[in-house]
């Protein structure tokens, strides 16, 4: 009996559920979407949590312009799971919705191949604040762009800083990841043209307890430390291997660049140097204000690639408006992407964007930032080392063929 | 104790009043037919009729394709000749469900995962659910089958690229029958060496041959390049399109006057839709005839009791390895469709989840049962990709649009679930306050008070309240984030209610009846 | 962890010799002898690979890193061990793999910390004796790791008793989904993180290394090490008193061996195995807080790696088997402990085989003994 009235009550408020939403009046202005694709749960949901809210920040305060114009800007985050699956999935989904002009995605390199090839078949743009593997830019779609830099150039950039800090022998260590690998494949490659010894090449998916993993580089005893992977398992990482002992360098690429890296390191993660393609709050000022507002509306501190996830989204944003004025309607999907890759000079909180043929960044700038303070609040004020103008490695072939 | 193993009866006798005319009008012989009909035109005509700019669209999406999908088991649970149940399937198959897919290119998508999804269960269920050994590794002789045909057309430089060894796209037939062969091998090479092993020691090494397979996988790039380890390979070919597929869209596209925006992607899909009902068929052959066969029975006698089939003589070693190889060979056709479908092939898709994702297809749609294995696998792929999906999507389209949801629905919500939560505590502290005072009267009382309560909490909030703007709901909480734990909580509700399966197979149902006799026994005498 | 019937008239020496000395021994012979074939398989390769590598000189890497290699791998072992009791205790009961199990050790992790940056917040961890800190924080996870295996129990299996075997396991599978991103998202609420760092970056007497010298190489030992070491080797012994010694024991034990019998006999069989998750699911908490405090930064998804290494440890043992567990995490830290630090020696392979490597040796062991090291006290239902 009380069963049937508790299924006949679940029944009541399913039925009121629908109904109450068919009042929900019909919309008057033109919708805009953006969507984003990022993991949203699982292990690797800090990281894209953060990009999905840097990109709903993005949202909220740079869609003046086109609310002028008499369209209604939305946001629609989407969780990949980090699985191909589901973002293949996920891809049609947000391709068979025509006010989607616009995806800002994905963290993992292994999720946005397979996806865009969904986009790109749509004429969808797809800006990735994240996805350094060379592969994402390198198949000729006129769709796929990214902001970030890319693993074959911020793997050498690791390199040649560790051969000026003068250290003669190195241990590479990475997350198993695509991003983790690939940066720390490329550093290794480099650092062995530059005559420093590789003393190990390790992957490990070890994310808490190092004990196993430090002992061969305590016997071992390179110079510095070289670890492809994300703050949070090199963050601990080096907090243990101090502790155990390790008195070299630790360099590391921009999974190292959040302020939880100073609450994991603690003092043992003071004089880190990592490279980044995010310039530091100090010399951006927009990015110290970016970190302000982004506190003030999430409670926390912006993780990797939130800023990057802001500016793709601002990017699409200045497509958008541009694509719409130009066509005095909704613009065409194909219209903004060509737009989105037209982009020139866009200065944004990272750094200045101009996309090349292939969707990479013309000139990156790579900065090699030093960590000053165990004190997480103090991350802002880490060290600025160096500044390095890398062209992408397309520029060259470009220029070659034109 | 007695509650708990009460509900489900009460649970299911309450559903069979809800199914009651649904069930008349399918044993109905002369209904059943029109009626499935209807149905099946009525939902493609919901699902025709949706539109992507309606707020609500997500809602009403993952309410109507559903039933689109299941409608195939609809039909062949209805009463009717076995060619009429026929022709609706490939109606449902051919006719409906591509229609829908033309129309909607993400509709396509989840149907071909789904065809995937079931082909890899209905392989595990051999393994499990036929000979009964745990396997946690499946998704191991997937990768086989999706790295085997990645290597071999994938433009990165790997061994077969480097040494000309690719082979062109026409091959894709071909290695299907290779992958099939090479995951079977690879399922008795496992299977040699862990034969003696039973039960959870089974589990676990085939959960470390999985791990095993993702790490080389992981790390076969060096010193020679073979998987272009976690880059993963791109790039993979896929199959030709045979030309009567854009005829036959085109055709549609004219007579139907349905807006087709990626003529190109639909042919694709529909080729990779086509074959996977081709390789599922054929699975479901293969899995019917083995299982109605002196190898299924022999499994059947391994799966029940190992020492008694050894006892009558059934050849444990050559059953086993057997069943492991069917398993595997399935899951290697599968994973050579898989890796030309998402045209690029990394160890992330892999992992240990998958395999526990698919066992849990097997379990929830019922162990040991074809059609079992394939609502299970359909169910939670829809559950997994569309539906979860399309009810975060819901609220988001809520908070965008401002919606607020009236007061006396926020109280409704509140009373029901507070007051069930607040009921079951009670009724915990009074069975605790019962077994002290020996009172049983009071608990009338307390039934009473609290629908008073509850009743007076809607009353007041929706005279009060002033509902709920989806504006305010947390960011914390944004419902993308927690598909997982919804999904969580279903599979503990689905197994609590429907411990045999959502659609259990006669011959298991009996023994759990068996089984559950025996433990209520036991639990008697002991509990109290 | 020998089942003895307990006599009525035993004497204090006795008492000491079947509950105290005789566990901690049977831990001593486990660990000398794990270090034994460690040290011999070490020395064994290096008599075999001379210099894997140009310049690399094994027998000189290996002395170095012995003792910090075997430290590593015993506190890595009790840690196995203490997660792989909850498995093995549930599965001597219920016949059944506790998915979950690794979830509780999550939640274990996060209580732990959650006391301890309370404790922190108050302004008192550092007035705090350090013992008095740490078993506050264990206790505290254990009895809340162990009152939520206690209610898992109750709503999520309970109800399935007597279903087929892999029901459960579905079932643990939800109940482990539900549990990650339940305490992802009261963290995120509360915290806004879910990173969790325990605060013991300023404790010195944690943070301080323990300098141990071995010949001529000194290892710093870090104290958490020794901590988990400590801690592990009280608890199982208190464990061993409690199943082998004790009256509550002797009814799991009898429920483990014949629930039907066992209630025959005026056992009550839902408080014993709700005692059997309780106290497996405290020792998950106890691993979880320690293992905490050892590592220092735990997430909700912790639990993953752990778990399926410490059911692959009860495994190894024989499931089911107590001591086995112990056994098994003991050899299963071990081995990792000695593969990670050899490995990346060897060109073309490394520390990301060290895994392969393990269920290579997993396998072997139980293709010799196919019901692991000790093989299981559960008898067969035939």
């Amino acid at each position: 009996m009380r069963n049937k009235r508790f299924a006949v009550l679940v029944l009541v408020v399913v039925l009121a559920l629908a109904l109450s939403a068919t009042f929900v009046g019909a919309q008057d202005a033109k919708v805009i979407k953006i969507a984003s694709q990022t993991p949203l749960s699982g292990p690797q949901s800090a990281l894209g949590s953060s990009m999905s809210n840097g990109v709903a920040l993005a949202v909220e305060q740079l869609s003046g312009p086109l609310t002028e114009l008499g369209y209604k800007v939305e946001y629609v985050p989407f969780d990949d799971q980090a699985t191909p699956d589901v973002g293949v999935a996920n891809a049609q989904n947000l391709v068979n919705d025509p006010a989607i002009l616009a995806v800002v995605g994905h963290l993992n390199s292994g999720v946005a191949i397979p996806s865009s090839e969904v986009y790109n078949a749509n004429n969808l743009v797809m800006i990735s604040p994240a996805n350094t593997n060379p592969r994402v830019t390198g198949r000729g779609f006129t769709t796929v762009n990214r902001v970030c830099g890319r693993d074959d150039l911020q793997g050498p950039t690791g390199a040649r800083f560790v051969n000026e800090l003068g250290a003669k022998s190195v241990y590479v260590l990475h997350d198993t990841t695509s991003y983790g690998q690939g940066v720390a494949e490329f550093f290794q490659k480099e650092a062995e043209n530059l005559g420093i010894t590789v003393l190990g090449y390790e992957g490990t998916t070890e994310t808490a307890n190092f004990e196993g993993v430090i002992q061969p580089i305590l016997a071992l005893a390179p110079e510095a430390i070289y670890f492809g992977g994300i703050y949070s398992q090199t963050g601990i990482f080096i907090n243990q291997a101090r502790a155990a002992g390790y008195t070299g360098y630790f360099v590391g690429p921009d999974g190292f660049d959040s302020s939880e890296f100073a609450q994991l390191a603690g003092e043992a993660g003071v004089n880190t140097y990592y490279t980044s393609v995010a310039g530091p709050a100090t010399i951006y000022p927009d990015a110290a204000k970016f970190i302000e507002d982004y506190k003030a509306k999430f409670g926390e501190d912006p993780q990797p690639f939130a800023a990057q996830s802001y500016d793709s989204a601002a990017i699409a944003l200045n497509a958008i408006y541009t694509a719409a004025v130009l066509a005095g309607d909704v613009p065409s999907r194909a219209a903004v992407a060509s737009v989105v890759r037209a982009t020139k000079g866009y200065k944004g909180l990272t750094g200045t964007v101009t996309f090349d043929a292939y969707g990479d960044n013309e000139v990156g700038l790579y900065y090699v930032l030093q960590v000053g303070s165990a004190d997480p609040a103090a991350w802002g004020s880490n060290t600025l080392l160096k500044t390095l103008e890398i062209p992408s490695p397309y520029k060259a072939l470009l220029d070659s063929g034109s | 104790m007695t509650t708990a193993q009460s509900t489900p009866t009460i649970k299911i006798s309450l559903m069979g009043r809800i199914m009651a005319p649904i069930r008349a009008v399918l044993d109905n012989p002369v209904l059943a037919v029109p009626a499935l009909i209807v149905y099946m035109i009525a939902v493609t005509l919901i699902l025709l009729g949706l539109n992507r700019s309606d707020p609500l669209f997500p809602l009403k999406s993952s309410l109507a394709f559903p039933p689109l999908v299941l409608s195939p088991f609809i039909v062949l649970s209805a009463k009717i000749d076995w060619r009429f149940k026929g022709l609706l399937v490939l109606a449902a198959l051919f006719i409906f469900l591509p229609l829908i897919g033309m129309y909607d290119s993400s509709y396509f998508e989840l149907v071909i995962q789904i065809c995937i999804f079931s082909g890899l269960a209905l392989g595990l269920n051999i393994v499990v659910g036929f000979a009964g050994l745990l396997d946690l590794g499946y998704v191991a002789f997937f990768a086989v089958g999706a790295y085997l045909w990645a290597m071999f057309t994938s433009p990165v430089d790997t061994y077969f690229k480097v040494n000309n060894m690719l082979v062109s796209a026409n091959y894709f037939y071909l290695f299907i029958f290779l992958g099939v062969a090479v995951a079977a091998t690879g399922g008795i090479l496992l299977g040699l060496p862990v034969l003696r092993l039973r039960g959870d020691y089974l589990a676990i090494v085939t959960l470390g041959f999985g791990e095993v397979i993702r790490v080389l996988a992981v790390n076969f790039n060096s010193p020679t390049n073979f998987t272009n380890g976690s880059q993963g390979l791109d790039g993979v070919l896929r199959p030709t399109v045979p030309p009567f597929i854009p005829d036959i869209i085109m055709r549609v596209d004219q007579t139907l006057g349905i807006p087709i925006s990626n003529a190109n992607t639909l042919a694709q899909q529909m080729l990779f839709y086509l074959v996977a009902i081709v390789i599922i068929a054929c699975i479901i052959v293969i899995a019917r005839r083995l299982d109605d066969s002196p190898i299924g029975r022999a499994w059947t006698a391994i799966r029940e009791d190992e020492v008694a089939a050894i006892a009558m003589g059934v050849p444990l070693v050559r059953m086993k390895l057997m069943a492991f190889a069917m398993g595997a060979s399935f899951a290697g056709a599968i994973g050579v469709l898989y890796a030309a479908k998402q045209s690029f092939v990394s160890p992330e898709s892999f992992s240990l989840n998958q395999s526990i994702g698919i066992l849990a297809m097997v379990i929830v749609g019922g162990i040991g049962g074809i059609r079992g294995a394939l609502f299970g696998a359909c169910v939670v792929t829809l559950l997994n990709l569309q539906v979860l999906k399309n009810l975060s999507l819901q609220i988001n389209n809520f908070k965008n649009i401002d919606a607020v949801m009236p007061p006396w629905l926020v109280a409704v919500i509140l009373a029901v679930v507070g007051g069930w939560i607040l009921w079951k505590l009670l009724k915990a502290l009074w069975s605790f306050a019962n077994r002290w005072f020996g009172n049983a009267k009071q608990a009338e009382q307390v039934r009473v008070v609290v629908w008073g309560v509850l009743v007076a909490a809607i009353a007041l909030l929706t005279l009060q309240g002033s509902g709920f703007r989806f504006d305010d709901w947390p960011a914390q909480l944004e419902p993308a984030k927690y598909e997982r734990l919804v999904f969580g909580i279903l599979l503990i509700m689905m197994m609590i209610f429907r411990p045999s399966g959502l659609l259990p197979e006669p011959r298991r149902k009996m023994e759990m009846t068996a089984a559950k006799a025996e433990a209520e026994d036991g639990a008697i005498g002991g509990g109290g | 962890m020998v089942s003895t019937r307990a006599t009525t008239d035993r004497t204090i020496t006795e008492w000491l010799y079947r509950y105290v000395l005789f566990p901690i021994g049977q831990m001593l012979v486990f660990i000398v002898g794990a270090g034994v074939v460690v040290m011999v398989l070490a020395y064994l390769l290096a008599f075999l690979f001379p210099e894997p590598r140009p310049n690399i000189v094994l027998v000189d890497q290996i002395n170095r890193q012995l003792p910090g290699m075997l430290i590593a791998g015993v506190s890595l072992g009790f840690v196995y061990a203490m997660i792989a009791l909850g498995y093995t205790l549930v599965y001597g009961v219920l016949k059944f793999i506790n998915f979950a199990h690794s979830e509780i050790f999550m939640f274990g992790s996060v209580i732990g910390y959650e006391v301890m940056r309370r404790i922190s917040d108050a302004g008192a961890i550092q007035s705090w004796s350090p013992p008095l800190l740490i078993i506050v924080v264990v206790s505290v996870s254990m009895v809340c790791a162990g009152l939520l295996a206690v209610l898992i129990e109750r709503v999520a299996y309970r109800p399935l008793r007597g279903a087929p075997r892999l029901v459960p396991l579905i079932s643990a599978i939800g109940v482990s989904l539900l549990l990650t991103d339940a305490v992802r998202a009261i963290e995120a609420i509360t915290r806004n993180e879910f990173n969790l760092t325990y605060p013991t970056n300023d404790l010195a007497w944690l943070k301080t290394p323990l300098p141990l010298a071995f010949g001529e190489t000194t290892v710093n030992v870090r104290i958490t090490s020794i901590i988990i070491i400590i801690g592990a080797v009280l608890m199982l012994v208190a464990m061993n008193y409690f199943v082998n010694g004790t009256k509550l024991g002797r009814g799991i034990r009898a429920v483990s061996q014949d629930m039907t019998t066992a209630s025959l006999m005026g056992i009550n069989v839902n408080f014993m195995i709700s005692l059997t998750f309780f106290v497996g699911g405290s020792f998950g908490g106890a691993a979880g807080s320690l293992f905490g405090m050892n590592v220092g930064t735990v997430t909700p998804y912790v639990g993953f790696t752990p778990g399926i290494k410490a059911f692959t440890a009860a495994v190894l043992g024989g499931i089911g088997n107590v001591t086995g567990a112990l056994l098994g995490g003991l050899a299963l830290g071990m081995i990792e402990s000695f593969l990670n630090g050899i490995l990346v020696y060897f060109p073309a392979l490394g520390q990301r085989y060290t895994d392969i490597f393990s269920f290579s040796v997993l396998i072997l062991i139980l293709i010799f003994r196919p019901s692991g090291l000790l093989g299981e006290r559960v008898d067969e239902k035939v």
